[in-house]
């Protein structure tokens, strides 16, 4: 276990510049996540345009890895559809659970994978995704129900 | 210097970790367990392993004499009255549960409070919500001050008629703060509220004499003082636990069973239902023992003496705020720390490299991290094996924590 598979270069460099980090106003999504192991705290939020990913920004404590994870997805999840966002997130847990996945499929993610040497820190990496994966759930359990209650008036 | 003389006696301490020396700095969490603790468990399951209490067999009367034995032991070790006083639990925390309970229910009303304070472990706080939840009654929390300490004037102004239970602990796993425990039992007594008090970080590090305290329940463990796990006790004075229902109900606890009715043993056993840990309790009495021939002022002396020095060694270290009270005279060796660079999982990774055990986390104490503003700690606690090389270990591994963070980065979590 070699501290150099955890803090690989690009995973400080998100932790110390974290791209998309603050709150954004009036998003369409907006969701909180919590790791109750150390108390790491983070939201996240994200405005649509025409089915896509216009913005998403991401706010909140915790560690290097929690950070530059959330840091990444931001930059990965612009411009796609949700259900884009949502295929991605299943690849990057499932990256995060040992399955072998190809950098066309993850591009710069792949740098996380090191985490999995360190079982305790795999929550870490995946706390941001796990928080996009249940916004995005929440945005479409309430605009169906608006869609279905248009449809039945 | 006493860890010198007392290091051999800890196996686990001899091995390497990444072919660097062990430096375990989180007792706070679990103490290590020196040989001749490690001896008398083997030496129970192998020579006199059985029930106690009720079998007429020679290695029965064995375990029965030697569990009894460590209850005094036990007893002894805080100065109580007498060994019924001393009820066997699993840990601090089913200690206190045991009075939420069976004290709780049975005097906790509708109106009535129950005081805490903002530096309580979860197992301090958690049952008291649930208490009060059931019976109506309302909690309230004494604050503390910028040097962590317990703010006098707010208990004052919050202790009342209406208190019911004062519940606090004697010494804070996160800021080292000792309590004045005997003032506050003095005033809490004077509007006629009880006390107890969480000793699980005081009794295995400093004197606890629960007579002189003055108060009336006092919960502790046993793996936080060179005992193995699984073990703890409640005590509180003789005539409380005998006008108290029972908790558990089962074996063990009864003198004669109806089927719509029983009638139950005297204090302590009428509150240790069921086959109890024997023989950790047996071997709580072992480390009782380790600890009174070393002499527990002789450990305070030497802890108060390392926390000083690991105090002026972490000023060293740029970026790091140590919490807690500056003088040593009021503290613990427990050294909650916030690095600016680094985030305290990333700290205590890093150091885990070294072969250095501390904390990260909240280490159950959500509200009193809360009130300090910070989401985690990483936490170094002392106990009587650390020396300053350990120290020393330690605030190595935290310039490489910064020479690996630092370049990239200033303040970048909070």
């Amino acid at each position: 276990m070699a501290l150099d598979d955890l803090y690989r270069e690009v995973i400080l460099d998100h932790y110390s510049h974290p791209r998309n980090k603050g709150e954004l106003p009036d998003p369409d999504i907006k969701v909180e996540g919590a790791n109750p192991l150390c108390g790491d705290e983070l939201s996240i939020f994200v405005k649509l345009d025409g089915g896509r990913v216009a913005e998403v920004r991401f706010h909140g404590r915790g560690c290097s890895i929690s950070q530059a994870s959330a840091s990444m997805m931001t930059e990965q999840i612009k411009g796609k559809t949700l259900d884009e966002a949502r295929a991605l997130a299943g690849r990057f847990k499932a990256m995060m659970q040992g399955e072998s996945v190809s950098e066309d499929e993850l591009g710069e993610l792949t740098v996380l994978q090191g985490v999995r040497k360190f079982p305790v820190r795999v929550k870490c990496a995946t706390l941001s995704w796990v928080a996009l994966e249940q916004g995005m759930d929440e945005f479409e359990a309430a605009t169906g129900k608006i869609s279905a209650k248009a449809s039945s008036e | 210097m006493l860890a010198e003389r007392v290091r051999a006696d800890f196996p686990i301490l001899q091995q390497r970790m990444n072919g660097k020396p062990l430096v375990y700095l989180d007792s706070a969490a679990t103490s290590q367990k020196p040989r001749r603790v490690i001896d008398a468990l083997v030496r129970y399951y192998e020579q006199y392993n059985a029930n106690v209490h009720r079998g007429i067999y020679r290695i029965a009367e064995q375990a029965t004499e030697a569990y009894e034995a460590a209850r005094a032991k036990v007893a002894g070790f805080i100065n109580a009255a007498r060994p019924e006083e001393v009820v066997f639990t699993r840990s601090t925390t089913e200690a206190i549960n045991l009075v939420a309970y069976a004290w709780g229910r049975a005097n906790v009303g509708p109106g009535d409070e129950i005081l805490l304070t903002e530096m309580e472990h979860h197992s301090n706080l958690v049952p008291w919500q649930m208490l009060a939840a059931e019976r109506s009654a309302r909690l309230l929390a004494v604050p503390f001050d910028e040097q962590g300490m317990l703010r006098i004037d707010e208990f004052d102004r919050l202790l009342s008629e209406r208190t019911k239970l004062v519940a606090l602990t004697q010494q804070s796993n996160v800021l080292g703060t000792i309590n004045p425990v005997r003032e506050l039992a003095a005033k809490a007594h004077r509007v006629g509220a009880t006390v107890l008090v969480d000793g699980a970080q005081s009794v295995p590090h400093m004197p606890v004499d629960v007579r002189q305290l003055g108060v009336d329940f006092f919960a502790f463990s046993a793996h936080k003082m060179c005992g193995p796990t699984g073990a703890g006790a409640l005590w509180a004075r003789y005539e409380l636990l005998d006008a108290m229902p029972p908790f558990h109900g089962g074996g063990e606890m009864i003198m004669l069973v109806h089927l719509d009715r029983s009638t139950y043993k005297d204090p302590p056993h009428k509150f240790e239902a069921g086959t109890p840990n024997i023989a950790d309790c047996i071997v709580w009495g072992e480390a009782v023992d380790y600890l009174q021939e070393i002499g527990m002022a002789a450990i305070r002396e030497h802890e108060m003496q390392l926390t000083h020095y690991a105090m002026h060694r972490l000023s060293e270290v740029p970026g790091l705020r140590l919490f807690g009270p500056e003088s040593p005279q009021r503290r613990g060796g427990v050294l909650a720390f916030d690095l600016d660079v680094a985030h305290p999982h990333d700290v205590a990774q890093i150091l885990d490299q070294d072969g250095i055990a501390v904390r990260a986390g909240h280490h159950c104490a959500q509200p009193l991290h809360r009130r300090l503003d910070v989401s985690a700690t990483t936490r170094a606690s002392l106990y009587l094996y650390n020396n300053e090389a350990d120290v020393d270990a330690l605030v190595a591994g935290l310039m490489g924590v910064r020479r690996l963070f630092a370049p990239k980065a200033t303040r970048v979590w909070s």
